[in-house]
């Protein structure tokens, strides 16, 4: 099985994306685009396993979050890596909407990138390529101090000092 | 000055640590060149025509003496003994070697200095006015607010990756010393009518191709509300800025898309959701952050005496009085002066210096100016506090090391981008055009005469050399592969920015010095009493300077 970088340690990946030309949910863990999930809204109540949607870092998440934050996975597609729309994206998940369950980045995005995606509220990382992660998780850790407020840190370091 | 404590230190210290292991997974060939390319940016480090390139953040332009040995100091070890001041008040080293640039920051990182988000899509070095804190029509020194402001963009996490670069700039007086109209976002310090202080917000100013002029979008944002209002502003900008033209990615061109109006609004409604929340400042913040920047011990000083003496020093000698009156600038305590230490003489590229220069303003810094200086975005070097009766001992010193060119504010203290002698980007050369204006008007009487008179060239539409905003702007331009020089008139930056009307077709290199001579004969044949090269030129238009310079040139 694929392997993705969760909460900091290396784990299997139980989810597929459902095919793009799917008639129907197949049985297990799937991610669905944000297309396809308005598609099978009514079949999502019956599945058999979990489904969670990939969102693009330019969508309007102002109007078509509500539904989404009961799911218990929200992924944040990266263009590519320099495109870092997904950042706020996941900073309002997090802060605006208290949403509390995986979020995770797919697509583009680096090594390089790990610990201000960590900041901003993203827990899983699904690198596209086969990479090694647990060398990678390294960069998780590239900080331990920092200045300001984000997902991860309530107080600016102005009210900790 | 701003002092580290253990947190920023350790900070600086871990992004040293960082960058020095990304560089060696690069040499290694574990980070791809297009993957290396924003990492390395973000520290300031560009590969350019020549070798590479480092900028280095001097926030707000703020250095003391310590920090410009170590410049020096890093200069000799690392590059050919000189380094080169911005037109954004950083420091730039032209020939370290990429495996050495780790070892270049952990040195740094010592005089708590560093080279972060100098360069690259994220939030740059904020800027500031060179008087900051001494200027005598200051509403309030814009030094611990800039100090708060880099804090806060320090390795943001959500705003590392805009759709292109950001730059702050804050004004602390009535007069515009810091373009900061001319700045995706430009604060100006205010007090309300209950004297409270805040900041007139302005957003989408800028240079480069598409040169416009900041819009405010905030009459009055109370101070405590800054940090919170900037997150708003860059939250709605990297998230709807467009990403698909870079030359359309600036906020400069969403917030003419929108409007202001628009994007104001937008903003609002962001920060509706953030205010009040633990971003917003705290009086004890405010506290600690101004015991950094307090005012020296001045001594009291009879100032009237003490102007008088200055002007029997000044009587006697010519060249000191000459630079006494290009050079200084009276501050607000009696008794003392701002000095501006020149780095445009002839024959040099503006805003270079040497090692050996670096270490003697050090050492005027610390006999003079309580250990501190700043940069300016003109490319010079300012020493605040100095008391008048060092002047002249002061002047002799700089003169001998070639830091006292008595020419600041006039024609010959151009704004000038390393352009095609450097710079890959570059249509033309402009060092050289600098050097050819330089010589030409070499006769300092002439020169003071013309005045107060700003000279600005860029090597391309890029802008680094502001010419979009000179009273004269050049401007190197491609055809057919021959260098041509575009003339511009009428640009200013100050609270009154506007920016430069092209003259008519552009000249060869060959005619640019008649050209620029023909613009001063019309101005000193048009000028009445006192009056600037700019005031004339906003009086009697463009055209008398047109028909000078085209009429011969047939
Ligand atoms: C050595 C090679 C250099 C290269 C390749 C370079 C490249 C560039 C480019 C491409 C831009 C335009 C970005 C844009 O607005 O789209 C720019 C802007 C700028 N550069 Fe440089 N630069 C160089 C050196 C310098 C130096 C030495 C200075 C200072 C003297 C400087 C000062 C600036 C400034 C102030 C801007 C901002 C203009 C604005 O506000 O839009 N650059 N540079
Ligand atoms: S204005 Fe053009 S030539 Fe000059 S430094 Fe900038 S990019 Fe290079």
């Amino acid at each position: 099985m694929p392997q993705l970088l969760k909460d900091n340690r290396v784990i299997e990946d139980s989810w597929t994306y459902l095919a793009e030309d799917a008639q129907s949910l197949p049985d297990g863990d799937l991610l669905l685009s944000y297309a396809q999930w308005q598609i099978f809204s009514d079949q999502i109540e019956a599945h058999r396993g979990n489904v969670g949607v990939v969102i693009e870092g330019n969508a309007e998440i102002e109007d078509i979050i509500e539904p989404l934050l009961k799911l218990p996975l929200i992924a944040i597609n990266f263009p590519k890596f320099a495109d870092g729309r997904g950042f706020s994206v996941a900073s309002l998940l997090r802060d605006r909407y208290n949403y509390c369950g995986e979020i995770r980045a797919v697509g583009g995005f680096i090594r390089d990138q790990l610990y201000l995606l960590s900041r901003c509220g993203f827990n899983a990382f699904k690198f596209i390529e086969d990479i090694d992660l647990s060398e990678a998780s390294k960069s998780l850790e590239d900080f331990s101090e920092t200045y300001q407020v984000s997902a991860d840190q309530e107080n600016p370091l102005f009210r900790r000092r | 000055m701003y002092k580290y404590d253990n947190y920023d230190h350790k900070i600086v210290n871990e992004r040293v640590e960082q960058f020095r292991d990304q560089t060696q997974r690069y040499l290694a060939g574990e980070i791809a060149d297009e993957e290396f390319l924003p990492l390395r940016l973000q520290n300031g480090l560009y590969l350019q025509r020549l070798a590479p390139m480092l900028r280095i953040a001097v926030p707000y332009g703020m250095l003391s003496s310590a920090q410009v040995r170590k410049l020096a100091h890093i200069s000799r070890v690392y590059d050919k003994g000189y380094v080169h001041f911005t037109t954004r008040q950083n420091i730039q080293l032209n020939w370290p070697a990429l495996e050495e640039v780790p070892d270049i920051l952990s040195e740094l990182a010592e005089v708590e200095m560093h080279a972060i988000q100098t360069s690259g899509n994220c939030i740059r070095n904020t800027t500031t006015d060179q008087f900051a804190g001494v200027a005598r029509d200051e509403i309030e020194d814009p030094r611990p607010w800039c100090e708060l402001i880099r804090q806060w963009s320090t390795l943001h996490p959500e705003f590392a990756f805009l759709p292109r670069k950001f730059k702050i700039a804050v004004c602390g007086s009535e007069e515009d010393r810091a373009a900061f109209l001319l700045h995706d976002i430009g604060l100006q310090l205010v007090k309300n009518d209950a004297g409270e202080l805040g900041f007139e917000v302005f957003v989408g100013g800028g240079l480069g191709r598409t040169p416009i002029i900041g819009s405010s979008i905030r009459k009055f944002l109370p101070k405590q509300h800054l940090l919170s209002y900037l997150d708003a502003i860059l939250r709605v900008y990297n998230r709807f800025g467009n990403r698909d033209n870079k030359y359309k990615a600036r906020i400069k061109i969403l917030v003419k898309a929108w409007t202001p109006e628009v994007f104001a609004e937008r903003v609002e409604a962001e920060w509706e959701h953030i205010k009040d929340g633990p971003s917003t400042l705290t009086d004890t913040e405010f506290a600690r952050v101004k015991s950094f920047f307090p005012l020296p011990q001045y001594q009291t000083i009879d100032g009237a005496d003490s102007a008088k003496q200055l002007a029997t020093t000044a009587s006697d000698n010519i060249a000191f009085s000459r630079w006494l009156d290009r050079n200084t600038q009276l501050q607000k305590q009696a008794g003392y002066r701002s000095v501006t230490l020149s780095l445009k003489p002839a024959g040099v590229a503006p805003g270079d210096v040497t090692d050996k220069q670096l270490e003697t303003i050090a050492d005027l810094a610390d006999r003079y100016s309580f250990g501190e200086l700043r940069a300016t975005h003109n490319q010079n070097v300012v020493l605040t506090d100095v008391v008048e009766s060092d002047l002249f001992e002061l002047w002799q010193q700089a003169k001998q090391s070639g830091l006292a060119t008595p020419t600041i504010g006039t024609i010959n203290d151009m704004i000038c981008c390393p352009g095609g002698d450097y710079c890959s980007l570059a249509n033309a050369k402009s060092i050289p055009v600098a050097e050819a204006i330089q010589r030409k008007f070499s006769d300092l009487d002439y020169v003071y005469d013309l005045g107060d008179l700003e000279l600005n060239i860029s090597g391309c539409m890029n802008a680094c050399g502001h010419h979009h905003i000179g009273h004269i702007g050049i401007l190197g331009v491609d055809k057919k592969g021959k260098e041509w020089y575009q003339i511009q008139l009428g640009g200013s930056a100050n609270k009154n920015a506007a920016l430069g009307k092209v003259l008519g077709p552009s000249l060869s290199r060959d005619e640019i010095t008649d050209g620029i001579e023909k613009l001063l004969d019309v101005y000193v044949e048009n000028r009445i009493a006192d009056e600037s090269f700019l005031n004339t030129y906003q009086r009697i238009g463009i055209e008398k300077f047109k028909e000078r310079v085209y009429a011969s040139t047939t």
